[in-house]
């Protein structure tokens, strides 16, 4: 892989990336095709970013020939190369990234001012594809608006605020903080904001539903999408169906998708109880008596390019997200075909204990094979359309 | 000014008299170096130079000539006194240390001999303040024997440039790696972090690059964390220069500039870590054979003219 970026969008480019660390640890890059993608996503699976920068945004830009090549760097790392932002745009001509498969490093080389020139050396991991494949263009609601608009409403929230509900009237649309139902209710603040219909470039409601969803993670989008001044289009659908916030131009495309609550009062109910430890897979049955309430987002964990054929029922997703460590103290989503069954007392708090629709679908093959074995069949419970691309 | 009413009866007891109208001249000075508590004052009838050591293995220097002070008299030879460097800047900045254009704190730094404190009289708006500071013996600073005759690469650079690199530095690096060779790289600082290596390249022709003189390529390692203090003195400065010698050792030079626009300098030296640096003409990778700074020094000399490449066949022949 060999891409150079130059002039203004090296900062386009870092900007990104800090938006992308606002969402998890880590970087996963996939030169394709169709341009660079840089994704991430949460411990606890409940918001994915992706950017799609087109060869466009590129002067120069080669992917690797005959395999697909994915790999995933700490995101610290990729953004101690950007550091001071404030200075790219004065001094660095341009950044070319190349990729060292044989040494498993990824180098980016700014050209700067002075003929001074900065190298990094980053070691990456061979990652699995990330990829959420949900069909936006399908939800009930779609609203457009500048960014300022977004940016504006959210300032009057508090920076420690976890939650925002965001409800939609055929006219209206309301901002209200999320407050927890056992939360003591004479000492929570609560703030509403309405914004009018003539405020966005596009309002197009269908249904009259109210989402919940995280808003630290929708503060990242903001403020790459203020810099660069593209409208963000919201999309939403019923609560427990993942918000998806998207932005567009000529070379690169931003969505940020957020798992929003489910209205189910089962859920609710089973919430507070869910262990940190994994429960016991239940039988493939009952995987497929999924409440209806809830979305499935299937998440591709396949390393062959594309979905595959439908396979065997597989188990739900908590065990891969417990196999891997991180994941393990900071359930946010748990598989929904889990919660009717989870006895188990909590051992620790996650964050965000109410959480519940599911983000990515289980798509793994039986237990056995769980860890060491790349998945080669998925079950696609969503429609099966991709992301757009421009 | 009250400080100069003082009689002349009262100067004569003092081996050391020096005044400054604006302190900051001083103290901006002193802050680049203070990375220590304790600093040793020598002071010359060319001027005051301010020691600071840790560790035997990185030495700043602060170097105020005479005729930077309003009043500068010595009445010895040599006048050598170790204080507490903290508590001197705490005293210099003892009005707030306020920037207000035009108002300036007066020194006036009396030193009556061994054994005697060192007197402050500062001054500012019409008001006096008098700091006694105890005086310690002097330790003997260390002779890390830099001579210009022994330097075998230096470049000058304008500071801004190194200040961002300096500021980006990945210090999760043990080390600060410099390379110096009259071909590519030219002029390289390295680092080695957890998320894996940094390099930030000086071309010669850079027009930040104001002398280049690199006879032999020579990469040296020194640990970050003596480094780090230098930065201060970078931040000051409008041009480094960097000189290594055939040792290793580092000699970094800052011009500062003061307030008043008068030329002062500052000079870190630094040892380079031990385990890793070599000399660019014994940079082999033998079978894992790993000199000791000593053998190097030794090879140094005894193979100085040698060309690069030899076989290791040869070369371990050659060490046992």
């Amino acid at each position: 892989m060999d891409c150079v970026v130059t002039g203004g969008n090296v900062k386009v480019l870092a900007k990104a990336i800090n938006s992308l660390s606002r969402i998890g640890d880590e970087l996963y890059v996939e030169p394709q095709e169709e341009g660079l993608a840089l994704r991430s996503v949460n411990s606890s699976r409940s918001a994915y970013a992706c950017f799609l920068f087109a060869p466009l945004f590129f002067s120069r830009y080669t992917i690797p020939r005959g395999h697909t090549f994915r790999c995933k760097i700490a995101i610290k790392s990729v953004q101690a190369v950007f550091r001071s932002l404030a200075t790219l745009e004065k001094t660095v001509e341009k950044c070319h990234i190349e990729l060292d498969e044989q040494k498993n490093r990824l180098t980016f080389t700014l050209h700067c001012k002075h003929g001074l020139m900065k190298t990094h050396n980053l070691s990456f991991q061979d990652s699995e594809s990330l990829q959420a494949v949900f069909d936006k263009d399908s939800y009930a609601n779609v609203f457009r608006c500048n960014p300022r608009l977004l940016v504006d409403t959210v300032v009057h929230f508090p920076p420690s605020l976890e939650e925002v509900t965001v409800s939609v009237s055929d006219e209206r649309m309301w901002f209200r903080n999320h407050v927890e139902e056992d939360a003591d209710q004479s000492k929570a603040m609560l703030t509403e904001l309405c914004l009018a219909s003539e405020e966005f470039d596009h309002f197009g409601v269908k249904a009259h539903n109210g989402v919940t969803f995280c808003l630290k993670e929708l503060r990242g989008l903001l403020v790459f999408a203020e810099s660069t001044g593209l409208p963000i289009s919201m999309y939403f659908d019923e609560p427990g169906s993942p918000v998806v916030l998207s932005l567009t131009d000529s070379v690169l495309e931003g969505n940020f998708v957020l798992a929003t609550l489910s209205d189910d009062p089962n859920h609710r109910k089973n919430n507070p109880r869910r262990a940190c430890t994994p429960p016991p897979p239940p039988p493939p049955d009952d995987f497929m008596n999924d409440d209806i309430d809830c979305y499935l987002i299937a998440m591709d964990t396949s390393i062959a390019p594309g979905p595959s054929g439908a396979g065997p029922p597989t188990p739900p997703l908590s065990d891969s997200l417990c196999s891997k460590p991180s994941a393990a103290a900071n359930h946010r989503t748990r598989p929904h075909s889990e919660e009717e069954e989870d006895e188990t007392a909590d051992s620790g708090r996650p964050p965000n204990k109410k959480f519940c629709s599911l983000f990515f679908g289980s798509v793994l093959p039986a237990s056995s094979q769980m860890t060491t074995q790349p998945v080669t069949s998925q079950q696609v419970l969503a429609s099966d359309s991709e992301e757009d691309v421009q | 000014m009250p400080l100069s009413t003082q009689s002349q009866a009262d100067d004569e007891q003092y081996v050391l008299v020096a005044s400054l109208d604006n302190a900051r001249n001083l103290s901006n000075l002193l802050k680049a170096i203070t990375f220590k508590d304790h600093a040793i004052f020598s002071a010359t009838p060319n001027g005051l130079k301010v020691t600071v050591e840790e560790s035997k293995c990185l030495q700043a220097n602060a170097f105020i000539q005479a005729e930077i002070f309003q009043e500068f008299t010595i009445r010895e030879d040599s006048v050598g006194f170790q204080v507490n460097l903290t508590v001197l800047l705490d005293c210099l900045s003892i009005f707030g240390g306020s920037t207000v254009p035009g108002v300036s704190t007066a020194l006036r730094m009396c030193y009556r001999g061994y054994g005697y404190p060192l007197t402050l009289f500062l001054e500012e708006g019409g008001v006096v303040t008098v700091c006694k500071i105890n005086t310690q013996e002097p330790e003997e600073p260390v002779d890390f024997e830099f001579c210009s005759t022994n330097v075998t690469n230096k470049v000058i650079l304008q500071s801004e440039s190194l200040k961002e690199a300096f500021s980006e530095l990945d210090m999760t690096s043990e080390v600060l790696q410099i390379t110096m060779s009259p071909s590519q790289p030219y002029f390289r600082l390295s680092t080695f972090g957890n998320s894996g290596n940094a390099h930030y390249d000086y071309p010669k022709d850079s027009d930040m690059m104001e002398l280049f003189r690199c006879d032999k390529t020579q990469t040296n390692r020194y640990k970050m964390s003596l480094l780090k203090p230098s930065t201060k003195a970078l931040a000051l400065s409008c041009k480094v220069s960097v000189r290594t010698d055939s040792r290793g050792f580092l000699s970094l030079q800052y011009l500062v500039r003061n307030d008043d626009g008068q030329i002062c300098f500052v000079e870190y030296f630094c040892c380079p870590d031990e385990e890793y640096s070599c000399c660019g003409c014994l940079h082999l990778d033998v079978n894992g054979l790993l000199l000791s700074r000593r053998l190097e020094d030794v090879c140094c000399d005894v193979f100085d003219y040698l060309h690069l490449s030899f076989s290791p066949l040869c070369f371990q022949h050659l060490l046992h």
